[in-house]
């Protein structure tokens, strides 16, 4: 038994704002992994879209409470993902986007999470699409992914390296969540 | 002739220029093979396949592997800086490329210097670096999804992933969507927005609307996207118009997927299949086949 249209839930952000800093790394995927080590920590990050003055394309930093960023950084250091640069936030952060919606075929369920969708088959649940987004790990994604079960396929987020990559693993865990048992 | 620009997801695929050719489920090109399943790959085999029917030279291919890491992208663009000056391409296409505004700056320089100037078509990665720069309108033509085309609408998004809530797309609201980004001057030229309905746009007017056929299994499929902007690509190398290429390009797309009868779990390439058929279809409501050919 799967409940599958389960109630959107906003994921939280961090609840202060001020006293914060951002974590600034080379890759994505960096970006990926560092939020994976601090949230199993318990530490109460939030990815976000840098500010314009540090802005160099497509990336993402991690936002965090400057207080606490000598025992972040040391965490970090122990699981070889120290960050580029440590800022203190002085301007607006860009939100990712947020808001998931779910298409209903009948057999078929797909999710959508920013610009990316994924598609499962309601009674195997095996993924049989991937569509969206322009990144070229998109393609790649799609490759490891489709024809895998919900359970047994890669995580997005351990092997993409972009925002499209990210928004997948959004979308991944939304359709996890709405397929979850009762 | 046609050329496209992208990627393919394989980190060992080298950096490699030239002609395409359609082999089964595979493109070939410089003897090294691709499937086709989606992206880039899924781009030329439509081209390909409307260059076949038309009698048109292969489509031309530069291509590199990347898995997202940007190291192919950046090598592709440093290629295409040095090398595009000296060619001559009725149009350009660029596609999966990791986003990247400097990069985009320089090629777009490069491209500056080809005379004469080819046709200028982006869609995926580079479209976002295209509307990044601040030189959409250098470009002919984009082809996003409705999603893709809030994020033009956003003036302030560097990446769909970014587009503020107050945009965020809805298929009603796509004329809105489409002012906003050309009052920002985020759009190219013309549009091609692909969703339920698909619009023709030109600077800022919407020119045709297609909706039918209609398989709204289509907006599942990874690749659907692909298929298109590699039909009108193709369609515009040969000379035809460009608003007349996208109204026959969405009609030719939307054709196929009745064709292949779809549902969510069907794959590009089952689509790709019937575009020779889409494409006579598509043109035999006006005139021959044979004759198209002429008139292009």
């Amino acid at each position: 038994m799967f409940r599958l249209f389960k109630k959107l839930v906003t994921p939280s952000s961090p609840s202060k704002k001020i006293g914060r800093g951002i974590l600034v790394f080379e890759h994505t995927s960096d970006v990926i992994r560092a939020e994976k080590v601090l949230k199993a920590k318990g530490w109460k990050v939030a990815v976000m879209g840098p500010p314009p003055e540090i802005r160099t394309g497509c990336d993402l930093v991690i936002e965090f409470p400057l207080i606490e960023e000598l025992a972040i950084i040391k965490t970090l250091q122990e699981s070889n993902t120290s960050p580029l640069q440590v800022v203190p936030v002085t301007s607006a952060l860009l939100n990712p986007v947020n808001i998931y919606t779910t298409r209903d075929y009948g057999d078929y369920l797909m999710v959508r999470a920013a610009n990316m969708k994924i598609t499962i088959d309601k009674k195997t649940l095996t993924i049989v699409n991937i569509s969206g987004g322009g990144c070229p790990d998109v393609p790649y994604l799609a490759g490891e992914l489709v024809g895998k079960q919900l359970s047994e396929a890669p995580h997005p987020g351990d092997i993409g390296h972009t925002l499209c990559g990210y928004a997948l693993q959004l979308a991944y865990e939304e359709i996890k969540r709405q397929c979850s048992p009762l | 002739m046609l050329a496209v620009i992208g990627t393919v997801p394989d980190p060992s695929f080298p950096l490699v220029a030239g002609q395409v050719a359609l082999h089964g489920e595979e493109i070939v090109i410089q003897g090294l093979r691709v499937r086709i399943n989606r992206g880039t790959p899924a781009l030329l085999a439509s081209a390909a396949k409307i260059c076949e029917a038309l009698n048109l030279p292969a489509p031309f291919a530069y291509l590199a592997g990347d898995k997202g890491m940007g190291d192919g992208s950046k090598a592709l663009y440093a290629h295409l800086e040095k090398d595009l000056k000296d060619r001559a391409f009725k149009s350009l296409v660029f596609h999966y490329l990791q986003p990247d505004v400097d990069w985009h700056d320089r090629v777009l320089f490069a491209i500056d210097e080809m005379s004469p100037r080819p046709l200028l078509i982006a869609d995926a990665g580079f479209m976002y670096a295209a509307k990044m720069s601040g030189q959409a309108l250098q470009y002919d033509l984009f082809t996003p999804d409705v999603g893709e085309l809030a994020f033009l609408a956003d003036e302030l998004a560097p990446h769909p992933f970014y587009t503020r809530g107050f945009i965020l797309h809805d298929d009603r609201r796509v004329p809105d969507l489409i002012q906003r980004a050309y009052v920002h001057d985020n759009a190219a030229k013309h549009l091609l927005v692909k969703g339920a309905e698909d619009y023709i746009v030109k600077m800022g007017e919407t020119i045709k609307t297609v909706a039918a056929p209609s398989s709204p299994a289509m907006e599942a499929i990874g690749g659907t996207g692909d298929m298109v902007t590699g039909i009108v690509s193709a369609l515009a190398a040969s000379g035809m118009d460009l608003t007349d290429a996208c109204v026959a390009a969405a009609k030719i797309s939307r054709g196929a997927g009745q064709r292949a009868n779809p549902s969510p779990a069907t794959q590009a390439l089952d689509i790709i299949e019937h575009i020779t058929e889409a494409l006579g279809e598509t043109f035999s409501q006006k005139q021959s086949k044979k004759s198209i050919s002429s008139a292009i």
